[in-house]
């Protein structure tokens, strides 16, 4: 057996499921291509968020190496799900959900955010939106 | 809705206790009924796992909340699984009371 691949942390998992073409091929193959969370936070992080492959491996708490390998993974991924017309659904990978910290600026108390269905973030103490987002070894 | 917070004496003018897994007391406060229940944690005394154990305690009261000073290693991931939210409050002198008036001025 391979040696057990490190967890890798994913802030927030992605908010759909996958994708589906448009267009009805009756011929081609449809079976979907499964895209890893590790994989889409990796997409997240360096073609959305524009980082750098090393600060984005600090993100993910990963080598660089290991980053950009998961990164060219999920590139090759969804560049066969364009080329083929092949469906795309977010399932596995060895990854471990870490939510945000933030600190309000108001009553000076950090709070977490775990569930991720809920966008706004205000302190849960005094429920001022002055909150900024911070390190999670800062305190 | 219901919230944890750990305290160091069973009045609502104890000051907050500052750790999460062996503090002295849990505090219930259910911002419905207005009604605080007062605990002593078990797990004060434990060898190991008091994190995860009380983690169970507070879980077992369906608390949407706890506040705290400090969070272990051991009891952050398990309450995200849980979706419970996580407030931690640096000043260690916060009364119980204090607290509580922070979310009663939240429903007027």
């Amino acid at each position: 057996m391979a040696r057990p691949k490190k967890l890798r942390k994913v802030i927030n998992p992605p908010l759909i499921k996958g994708f589906r073409p448009i267009g009805q091929e009756p011929g081609k193959d449809r079976t979907p291509i499964v895209l890893d969370y590790d994989e889409y936070e990796a997409l997240r992080l360096t073609d959305y968020e524009l980082q750098n492959h090393l600060q984005a491996a600090v993100v993910m708490q990963v080598s660089r190496a290991t980053f950009t390998r998961i990164y060219a993974a999920a590139r090759r991924k969804v560049a066969a799900s364009l080329v083929e017309g092949r469906p795309i659904v977010f399932r596995g990978g060895s990854v471990y959900f870490c939510s945000e910290w933030y600190l309000c600026s108001r009553c000076n108390c950090y709070f977490n955010h775990p569930d991720k269905n809920i966008p706004a973030i205000t302190c849960p103490l005094c429920l001022s939106s002055k909150v900024t987002q911070c390190e999670e070894e800062t305190f | 809705m219901k919230i944890a917070i750990t305290s160091t004496g069973n009045t609502p003018d104890a000051t907050m206790d500052s750790r999460f897994g062996r503090c002295m007391y849990f505090v219930i406060y259910d911002t419905q009924t207005g009604g605080t229940e007062f605990i002593p944690n078990p797990n004060k005394e434990a060898l190991e796992g008091a994190g995860p154990a009380s983690v169970q305690l507070v879980a077992s009261k369906g608390v949407e909340k706890v506040i705290s000073g400090e969070f272990g290693s051991k009891v952050k991931a398990i309450f995200d699984s849980l979706k419970i939210q996580l407030v931690i409050l640096n000043n260690p002198n916060t009364t119980i009371a204090q607290i509580i008036e922070k979310f009663t001025a939240q429903k007027n």
